[in-house]
C-alpha cells in the first residue's frame, strides 16, 4: 500500500514571510484553508481571514515586512487557530491610542488594529519602540 | 498586475470583482473607473462584490472613495452582492460603508440606478 507523503498541513504550526502585497493575499488564502480544515463556520472563517488581512497589511506597510506564524491550538475540548504577526518595524509608542478606532499613523482608516481585535477571541499586542511589534490573535471554533 | 474589466451598458458602468484583490488592483480600479466615468459620461456605476470572500478596511476605504469620486463626477455608485458573512464581519470590524449605496443583488442595483436616472429627468 502506498502511503501519501505528508503535506505541510499535517503540521500543527508553520510560518510565512510577509514582505509584499502579494503576501497579504497569500495570508488570506492560507488562513482560509486553515479555518476550513478546522471546520470554522463561514462567518468565523470570514472574521479570522479579515483580521489576518488587516494584521498582515500592518506588518507589510507599517512594520516594513515581517513574518506570520500560525498554530493550531487546543484548550480542553476546544480547538482554535492562533496567528502571530511579527515585524521589526518602528513599534507603536502609545498602544492605548493605537487600539482606538480612528487612530492611524499612516494613510489608512485607523481601524485595522482596533477592528481586528473585535473579530477574534484573544488578542495580544506586544510592541517595543524602535524594535518591532507582535500581534497575536486566536479564534476558537 | 491584474486589472479589473469595466463594462459599459447604456449609461452605466458595470464592474464584477472576481479575483482576490491586491491593494494595487483595488487602487487601479479606482483610477480606471474615474477615467471611464469621464470618457463615457456614465451616470451610474455598479460594482458587484458577490465573489469577494472578505472586505477589509482597505477595500472598504476604496469603495468609499470610489463612491465619493463618482458623486463629484455626477455619477451614482451602487455596490451590490455583499455576502452575509462579509456584511457581519465588516460591521464588527467597525466599517459601515457610510455614504456608499448598496443593494442586495445586481437586479436591485440596476433598478436603483434606473430610478436615479429617471429622477434626474434623463436627457
Amino acid at each position: 500500500m502506498v502511503t501519501k507523503p505528508p503535506t505541510p498541513r499535517d503540521a500543527l504550526s508553520g510560518s510565512m514571510t510577509l514582505a509584499s502585497e502579494r503576501d497579504i493575499v497569500a495570508t488570506r488564502r492560507l488562513v482560509r484553508e486553515l479555518t476550513q480544515e478546522l471546520k470554522f463556520t463561514l462567518v468565523d472563517q470570514t472574521k479570522m481571514i479579515t483580521a489576518a488581512s488587516e494584521l498582515s497589511r500592518n506588518a507589510v506597510i507599517y512594520g516594513h515586512g515581517g513574518v506570520m506564524r500560525w498554530e493550531i491550538v487546543t484548550n480542553g475540548l476546544q480547538t482554535g487557530l492562533r496567528l502571530a504577526f511579527e515585524d521589526q518595524g518602528p513599534g507603536i509608542p502609545d498602544t492605548d491610542l493605537a487600539l482606538t478606532d480612528g487612530w492611524t499613523s499612516g494613510t489608512g482608516m485607523g481601524i485595522g488594529l482596533s477592528g481586528s481585535r473585535r473579530l477574534v477571541n484573544d488578542f495580544e499586542l506586544r510592541t517595543v519602540v524602535g524594535a518591532g511589534t507582535c500581534v497575536t490573535v486566536t479564534r476558537w471554533r | 498586475m491584474d486589472r479589473i474589466p469595466i463594462l459599459k451598458m447604456g449609461r452605466c458602468l458595470l464592474v464584477t470583482i472576481q479575483v482576490d484583490l491586491l491593494d494595487q488592483t483595488a487602487l487601479a480600479l479606482q483610477d480606471d473607473l474615474s477615467e471611464r466615468i469621464a470618457t463615457t459620461a456614465a451616470q451610474g456605476v455598479l460594482i458587484d462584490i458577490s465573489a469577494l470572500e472578505i472586505v477589509d478596511s482597505f477595500v472598504g476605504r476604496i469603495l468609499g472613495s470610489i463612491s465619493g469620486i463618482a458623486a463629484v463626477m455626477g455619477a451614482t455608485l451602487v455596490v451590490v452582492g455583499m455576502q452575509p458573512a462579509v456584511a457581519i464581519t465588516l460591521v464588527e470590524l467597525g466599517l459601515s460603508l457610510a455614504g456608499v449605496r448598496t443593494a442586495l443583488d445586481v437586479e436591485r442595483g440596476m433598478s436603483l440606478l434606473q430610478a436615479d436616472e429617471r429622477s434626474r429627468g434623463g436627457d
